[in-house]
């Protein structure tokens, strides 16, 4: 807040704690927002209702597609179903609130109070991301249980992975909704990164049972870092070099997702 | 703390008064404003580079170089036909877009430049909408609070427009005037500075409307220096204490009501009676009539002396022993001036 110290010496100074912080101006945005998701009932119903839906339908194609292969189903179906929190839980669901905030000029009276850009854009995807977070921590404690994949041995590399995916998530969330002019637009604009996600990033078909050349492409995806960390959790992993490297390519895929957003982010409808 | 915010925020708005160079809290000069083709180009600026080769088609001029300032504690409002430029400039002064030419200060600082600094002293009430429809009003106000520096209570802030009542009915279900003045509250939220508001009174009805003046009454009387757009005559009447008339872009206009109605003539029209010409009048340059239109046997006279150019035309009247049909005697008013420029420009 050091930013607002205006002239008169020390006596303005103190003035300053009457302004708000960033953490305070989230906090009230992202309650707002919650309240909001609360009565979506659409929304709500895709985001806990289709991840836990998605992991019933693939067990028994991920069960003829692990045999032989020396992976379990549960370590196998498990980070999938964390995949699927991470695309329909936030990555749809948070389309179609940037999407909707925009059009009802939401984000543009935003814009006009203290709130910073980024401030609003997370402020926005504070309630997904935590949803997110609380189906990904219950995934995994009952999942183990009930998938038998049990708890996972490399739990940091877990976290990593859920984060880096959170990141990538919310950033890509936010590029979508700019192809997309109102709510039942985003449903449409979020089906290039969805389908490639699911597809192309390990979560229907582990990269680790497809040939090389093919997988080593797939990894660069921008899901596919955090879900090969994720299934890491449970792996433990290929080794420092591997790890290392799918936090490089997540990084970079997050570092790019907030050029673009700061650069090509709608704030208002197209006139 | 609450104690330090309240007797800190007193001194550190004096300190920014005697800071500041003079009185002036708005100053605005050779503003621009363009939109691209695609409407992005004000966005910032570092799309410059891209829209150059499409800037010449299908680009607008909405803003052509306006400059005005508006001192502390002034009420100054933009009046002007849809489409003049008043909610383009008022963005402006706003922050939300970057001018494609000129500057605006406000508070001495860059509204889109220094953010921050400008903000929390500053209170904005956009067009329309910018509430979600599915949170209360309540909800809507603690949102805002959240984010606003010295925010006032909730229902501090519901009861100063007269929502206390609605506090917990979702916006969608407020009515056009209703939702008007919640947005009004979290313009206020933060007892600022300088207030932005366009088109406050669209969609109220009458009593409502007589409500929100007397507010902004109150609010320029206790120092707060208020921008605000409105095509409502009776409101930029009721209210400023200076005006700009916008037309296509610039100012055609601009002053104390008084003045700007001074510099525009009265009027004088009636049905020439059976039987006389134009002719048959005495001769108008006597009477103070700086011009006249006819239309069929209607005649309509312009002058600044409206006493001696009525008296003259109802003397000969009388001494002619004749009836002027659908006299109409009409001193300067600012719907008159108004139109003038409307349609004076337009012509030319």
């Amino acid at each position: 807040m050091s930013a607002s110290v205006r002239e008169a010496g020390g006596i303005e100074r103190a003035g300053t704690s009457a302004e708000t912080g960033a953490a305070a101006r989230l906090l009230a945005l992202g309650r707002a927002e919650l309240t909001l998701l609360g009565r979506n009932k659409t929304a709500l119903t895709t985001s806990l209702v289709i991840p836990v839906a998605l992991a019933f339908a693939m067990k028994g194609a991920v069960e003829n597609m692990v045999a032989g292969t020396g992976l379990s189903v549960g370590s196998a179906l498990l980070p999938a179903t964390l995949g699927y929190v991470l695309v329909f839980a936030v990555y749809s669901s948070l389309t179609g609130s940037y999407t909707a905030r925009r059009e009802e000029l939401v984000l543009k009276r935003l814009r006009t109070g203290e709130l910073r850009d980024l401030e609003i854009l997370a402020g926005t995807a504070l309630p997904a991301v935590l949803l997110g977070l609380v189906q990904c921590v219950l995934l995994v404690v009952l999942g183990g249980v009930l998938l038998g994949a049990g708890p996972p041995t490399a739990p940091h590399l877990l976290v990593a992975g859920v984060l880096l995916g959170m990141a990538a998530t919310v950033g890509f969330a936010a590029l979508s909704s700019v192809l997309a002019k109102s709510a039942e637009g985003a449903q449409l604009a979020v089906l290039p990164f969805m389908m490639v996600s699911l597809a192309g990033s390990g979560m229907v078909v582990p990269l680790d049972i497809l040939p090389e050349r093919v997988a080593s492409l797939l990894e660069l995806l921008p899901l596919s870092p955090a879900m090969e960390l994720i299934r890491a959790g449970w792996t433990g992993g290929a080794g420092l070099k591997e790890t290392v490297g799918q936090l490089i390519t997540g990084l970079v895929w997050a570092g790019l997702a907030l050029f673009a957003v700061q650069r090509w982010f709608r704030w208002e409808p197209r006139r | 703390m609450n104690t330090g915010e309240k007797t800190n925020g007193g001194v550190g708005r004096g300190g920014a008064r005697s800071a500041g160079s003079g009185a002036e809290v708005i100053e605005v000069t050779g503003l621009r404003r363009s939109y691209g083709a695609d409407g992005r180009r004000t966005k910032g600026p570092q799309g410059r580079g891209d829209d150059k080769g499409r800037s010449g088609q299908g680009s607008f001029e909405a803003v052509r170089g306006i400059d005005f300032s508006v001192e502390r504690g002034e009420l100054f409002a933009l009046l002007g036909t849809n489409g003049a430029g008043k909610t383009s400039t008022l963005e402006l002064l706003e922050g939300l877009a970057l001018p494609t030419a000129g500057q605006v200060r406000i508070l001495g600082h860059d509204p889109f430049r220094e953010r921050r600094k400008v903000r929390p002293r500053v209170g904005v009430m956009l067009q329309e909408g910018g509430l979600p429809a599915e949170l209360t009003p309540a909800e809507t106000v603690r949102m805002w609070a959240g984010c606003t520096s010295g925010a006032r209570p909730v229902d501090e802030a519901l009861g100063s427009v007269g929502l206390e009542r609605r506090r917990d009915v979702r916006v969608k279900q407020l009515s056009g005037g209703e939702r008007r003045r919640l947005d009004l509250a979290l313009a206020l939220l933060g007892r600022p500075e300088v207030l932005f508001l366009d088109e406050p009174t669209t969609g109220l009805d009458t009593e409502a409307r007589h409500a929100t003046w007397e507010l902004v009454r109150e609010l320029r009387d206790s120092g707060t220096t208020i921008v605000l757009t409105t095509h409502y005559l009776e409101e930029a009447e009721e209210l400023a204490d200076r005006l700009a008339i916008l037309h296509e872009g610039r100012i055609a206009a601009a002053g104390h009501v008084a003045d700007v109605v001074a510099a525009h003539p009265s009027h004088i029209s009636f049905e020439l009676p059976t039987g006389f010409h134009l002719g048959d009048l005495p001769p108008l340059g006597e009477l103070g009539v700086l011009g006249h239109e006819t239309d069929g046997r209607t005649v309509r006279l312009r002058t600044d002396d409206l006493q001696r150019a009525a008296t003259g035309v109802l003397v000969w009247a009388r001494d002619k022993g004749v009836a002027l049909g659908d006299l109409d005697v009409r001193s300067a008013s600012l719907e008159e001036a108004f139109l003038h420029i409307a349609k004076g420009l337009e012509n030319s």
